[in-house]
């Protein structure tokens, strides 16, 4: 019988949750490398027993691990991360210069054919790539030089690139996104890049329709349409149906069109979700009641889906790389909080319950779909 | 032989349970120690040091005879009592966040 893994990143070790394909009862591993930050966990597309981990610490900066059996034993791998040639500056919070240092992996993605090939997002913003498993990373410089890299200034959480997403129909082709510089595009495999961001306004910068210096939250695409982008922007749900070349507002009837995570249903690529949160400096859902809002007219149009979501007194975060599908019949959604809780949804979310509820704060998480 | 006491996040990466034993080629400095150290578990390899400055990371500090070793040249010959093994060279982390 199919079944479902989840992949918990947490402020203090990783958590590993796996359920059959009826999605009611849970185990739970965890938490693997207790203590420290797991940014990011994700598994490989072409091999599901490959995964990758983000570990970092204040203390002892960051690590890689990597794992062949689904998560049940690690091993720590390549974690040189070395900018490209001399690095420069990008704007530091008051304009003035400040040299790109190494910080953290926020994200990693594994290649859709490759278990070996592996993209690193990272904070100060840049991509790298490793196509040995991870024991050894090289920058993909064309993006932090294309240009416009020396205006990149960092959001309130660092300046990391958060997002990378790749093109299924297009190997050549990657999206990527950086708070707070914006959204852009490789199509020849990260040599060269284009910002793509031309339809976003964003009032807290100087020129609101600038080429670069949105604050892009997060994105997701649906496999079957990669050139159909959703965004879930610092404030407003952005819509592009030009793979980035213009993208259009989608927020609707939103309580309130700030948030961080953004995904795509399954197997209705019309069908997405947002978890609205109040304002940028209160980090809590509105009215303290938490509800998903779904939209199955690709945007505009929001449904609040709340039966099993606390509905009073509720005050955590949902953040960027906190939510994810599976690709059951039906599709699962799940999400994390800041305040411990995964929730899933074995309905497309319609219902919720939590698998677990006191975890650390939980900083991402991602489903693998199993055979 | 150096006796290195590692934090107890650094002995979980590195599978040991106690104090670590190392020979060190050369003079005993912290660098020699820390050379030793990084090629016996090189799964330690960054997190104590950077690995192209190879500079000490911020909140880890180098204590042993009951001094701060951190801000000395990383070449500086460590107290005898370490040399021979009589005692210790301490890697603290920072005793702060949550």
């Amino acid at each position: 019988m199919s079944g479902v893994r989840v992949l918990v990143g947490t402020r203090k070790g990783a958590f590993v949750l796996t359920a059959d394909g009826k999605r009611e009862r849970w185990d739970v591993s965890g938490p693997h490398f207790a203590g420290w930050e797991l940014y990011h966990v994700k598994g490989s597309p072409a091999d599901p027993n490959r995964l990758y981990a983000s570990q970092s610490s204040g203390w002892f900066g960051q690590l890689i691990q990597r794992s062949n059996d689904g998560g049940k034993s690690w091993e720590p791998v390549g974690n040189k991360f070395v900018y490209d040639g001399i690095p420069g500056t990008h704007m530091w919070y008051d304009d003035t210069p400040h040299p790109w240092e190494f910080k953290r992996v926020w994200h990693l993605e594994p290649s859709l054919t490759d278990p070996d090939t592996v993209y690193a997002g990272v904070e100060d913003a840049a991509l790298f790539r490793s196509t040995d498993g991870a024991q050894t990373w090289e920058e993909l410089s064309g993006l932090r030089k294309h240009g416009t890299g020396s205006s990149w200034q960092p959001g309130a959480g660092g300046m990391c690139l958060h997002t990378i997403i790749l093109d299924p129909s297009h190997a050549e082709r990657m999206y990527i996104a950086i708070s707070a510089a914006g959204a852009f595009r490789t199509d020849d495999g990260g040599k060269t890049w284009k910002p793509i961001n031309q339809g976003l306004r964003s009032q807290y910068i100087p020129d609101p329709d600038a080429e670069v210096g949105h604050c892009v939250h997060h994105m997701a695409m649906h496999r079957s349409r990669p050139e159909v982008l959703f965004m879930q922007k610092h404030w407003d749900v952005m819509r592009s149906d030009n793979a980035g070349d213009l993208w259009r507002e989608v927020s609707g009837n939103l309580p309130t069109d700030f948030g961080f995570a953004i995904d795509v249903h399954a197997h209705e690529p019309e069908t997405i979700y947002v978890v609205p949160i109040k304002s940028d400096s209160e980090h809590f859902p509105p009215d303290g009641k938490l509800r998903v809002f779904r939209s199955k007219t690709g945007g505009n149009e929001w449904e609040a889906l709340t039966k099993g979501l606390p509905q009073q007194d509720c005050y955590v975060n949902v953040l960027r790389d906190a939510m994810a599908v599976d690709t059951l019949d039906s599709c699962g959604v799940y999400f994390g909080t800041t305040g411990g809780q995964v929730y899933a949804s074995a309905d497309a979310g319609e219902n919720w319950a939590p698998i677990v509820r006191d975890l650390p704060a939980v900083l991402s998480v991602e489903v693998q779909t199993l055979p | 032989m150096i006796l290195v006491v590692l934090p107890s996040h650094l002995k979980t990466l590195a599978q040991v349970s106690g104090d670590v034993q190392l020979e060190v080629q050369g003079g005993a400095t912290v660098r020699s120690v820390l050379d030793a150290l990084e090629a016996r578990f090189p799964m330690l390899r960054g997190t104590i040091r950077d690995q192209v400055t190879m500079e000490r990371r911020p909140f880890l500090r180098f204590f042993a005879c009951e001094e701060d070793l951190s801000l000395a040249s990383p070449d500086a010959p460590l107290p005898d009592a370490v040399a021979s093994g009589k005692e210790p060279i301490f890697i603290i982390g920072a005793i702060a966040g949550g």
